[in-house]
């Protein structure tokens, strides 16, 4: 019975890891191992794929022409992290600020605002992007990097998430800090986040995941394709792009991976947090 | 100024960034498209009252969308939540083994779809492992993404990635449970199953609400990975509703859109309405168990935010 448990924990875990584990090791891969193994995916012929985990020579060939010798995978890459940092950033500020105000202020409207606020997180992109293109046209924003940054800011998961965050502050602590003749900003500030900072790692994690694999805003709002961010241009992998596929795909990986492995400990609490109301 | 009101002005304060975009980019355009679903012709000329809601509902793309959003939710949405029970069963009460496998388990949610997308491109493409294997074996080949196989893709894809998320929060669930109900439990007889199934079960269904919440917003997001397996026109087993209104998004039938938008708004509006009314009833009949939880509050707060406090 442990002998199964065991097993099925192993077994769940090996597929949990193998499709980033793959994209790992095949960075490494050269160009001519990848014509051997992935040559069908390139040229349309009828040969059947080989299961290729490590490299039968280590290259880095693919990961040098990516990083230095042609500009633009990195041009791609500082697209992708210009527009999912200034969504993460912006997202942050205004649903700390709001989730504070949710959770710790009466007013009137609060209750059916939240109620809506909820509608809209639940429901999927494609709902709201007549809506989005028919305001950002007015504003005339289509073409340009705004116009895929400022909806994502406002999108209301990240205050849905910091309303629960702080609801679990306990109430004395705030109350405590009022004595001392805190404000609202100074409770906020100095007690509020540093507390809630599980919460905003988890909220920054789980936002930047998502936009940094947006593909439908940028194929809608952003004209030109020298603007798509790198998620783009990745999901175009059927074609059979070449021997940079793999190296683009670390490339990606790597962001993502710094920040999980920089707040592993708060994502699991930020997420526990979220999900106790 | 009284205090009250100056508490509320505060409130109202705090939240009016998010409210200023909210309402621009959300709530007053969605007001826009409800007119669109109403009128006809470009800038809204003439009323058309309730006619694009009913060619909308008598479409078949419209009714296969929607058959098939509901058998993937129907399907994928108890599934998940089974399967993602199951296994943090698996680790709790095991320490050492929770904080090995948890952060494993989230890195599906973490890896760049595109990654993701690639490697199921290698695995189940036309001339890909799987069908070598098949192929070796002396079996017929499948074709994976244009068959009615598609739909169970799409459905493992979207329980491989949103599974650690929603285990993360059931065990943070049963590690709330206070270790004085199991003794209690014991004490009066009860084995392991009717533990689970009288204690446990019960005192996870604030947990249960929230992985259902989520899981619905993640199943909606599925999209992303039936496009990119698809494209715009996939099998028809996984035609979702997001096909139908991206699609026509691009046509710019935007009637057609706004209507398919408002109706699944409705839907979700029911579904919030009637998750909170049943929340509420259980919190105001529950008082008890409501005492439990907040018992645990305190105790998580501490030993969750080791660097904050």
């Amino acid at each position: 019975m442990r002998m199964a448990k065991r097993g099925i924990l192993v077994l769940a875990a090996v597929l949990a890891l193998l499709p980033f584990v793959y994209t790992i090791l095949n960075a490494f891969m050269s160009a001519e191992e990848y014509y051997y193994y992935y040559g069908g995916m390139a040229t349309g012929e009828e040969v059947y794929l080989a299961f290729h985990l490590l490299p039968d020579r280590w290259s880095l060939d693919a990961l040098f022409t990516v990083l230095l010798s042609e500009p633009g995978y990195l041009m791609k890459f500082w697209n992708s992290i210009g527009i999912t940092a200034a969504i993460a950033a912006g997202q942050i500020t205004v649903s700390c600020l709001a989730g504070y105000g949710f959770s710790r202020f009466q007013f009137p409207g609060r209750r059916v605002l939240f109620v809506l606020v909820v509608i809209l997180m639940m429901m999927p992109y494609q709902v709201t992007l007549v809506s989005n293109y028919i305001i950002l046209d007015r504003l005339d924003l289509i073409g340009s990097y705004a116009a895929v940054i400022l909806p994502g800011i406002f999108s209301s998961f990240g205050v849905f998430l910091m309303k629960q965050v702080m609801d679990e502050i306990p109430k004395e602590v705030l109350e405590a800090a009022r004595l001392d003749g805190a404000g609202a900003i100074r409770r906020l500030v100095s007690i509020a986040l540093p507390i809630s900072r599980g919460g905003i790692a988890s909220l920054l994690i789980l936002n930047f995941v998502d936009n940094w694999n947006m593909v439908e805003q940028p194929m809608v709002f952003l004209k030109e394709k020298s603007k798509y961010p790198l998620s783009v241009f990745l999901a175009d992998f059927t074609a059979g792009s070449g021997p940079e596929i793999f190296a683009c795909g670390l490339l990606a990986l790597l962001p993502v991976l710094l920040l999980f492995a920089y707040f592993r400990d708060e994502l699991s609490g930020g997420i526990a947090v979220s999900g106790i109301k | 100024m009284s205090l009250k009101k100056r508490e509320s002005l505060t409130g109202i304060l705090f939240v009016l960034p998010f409210l200023a975009g909210f309402l621009l980019f959300y709530i007053i355009p969605f007001g826009i498209s409800v007119g669109y679903s109403f009128t006809s012709g470009i800038g809204g000329g003439t009323f058309a009252g309730w006619t694009h809601y009913a060619e909308v509902l008598q479409s078949y793309a419209f009714q296969l969308a929607a058959s098939n959003t509901f058998r993937f939710m129907g399907i994928g949405i108890p599934l998940i939540m089974v399967i993602s029970l199951c296994l943090s069963l698996l680790l709790y009460g095991n320490a050492r083994r929770t904080k090995l496998f948890q952060s494993i388990f989230l890195y599906p949610m973490v890896i760049p779809i595109g990654s993701v997308v690639m490697f199921v491109q290698v695995m189940l493409s036309e001339f890909g492992i799987f069908n070598r294997i098949l192929y070796q074996l002396g079996w017929e080949e499948k074709d994976w993404f244009q068959s009615g196989l598609a739909f169970y893709v799409l459905l493992f894809l979207y329980i491989w990635k949103n599974c650690g998320y929603n285990m993360v929060l059931f065990l943070t669930g049963l590690q709330a449970i206070p270790a004085e109900c199991e003794e209690a439990a014991k004490l009066d007889g009860a084995g392991k199953r009717q533990y689970f199934r009288y204690i446990q079960c019960p005192l996870l269904a604030p947990s249960a609400l929230f992985v259902f919440v989520m899981s619905v917003i993640n199943a909606f997001k599925c999209y992303r990975e039936a496009y990119l397996l698809g494209g715009k026109y996939p099998h028809k087993s996984i035609y979702m509703l997001q096909h139908f209104m991206n699609n026509n998004f691009e046509n710019l039938n935007y009637q057609r859109l706004s209507v398919a938008a408002i109706l699944v708004f409705l839907l979700i509006f029911l579904l919030v309405i009637l998750l909170f009314a049943g929340k509420y009833r259980s919190e105001s009949d529950g008082g008890s168990r409501k005492k439990i939880r907040r018992g645990r509050g305190g105790k998580r707060t501490s030993k969750r935010f080791p660097h904050g406090t």
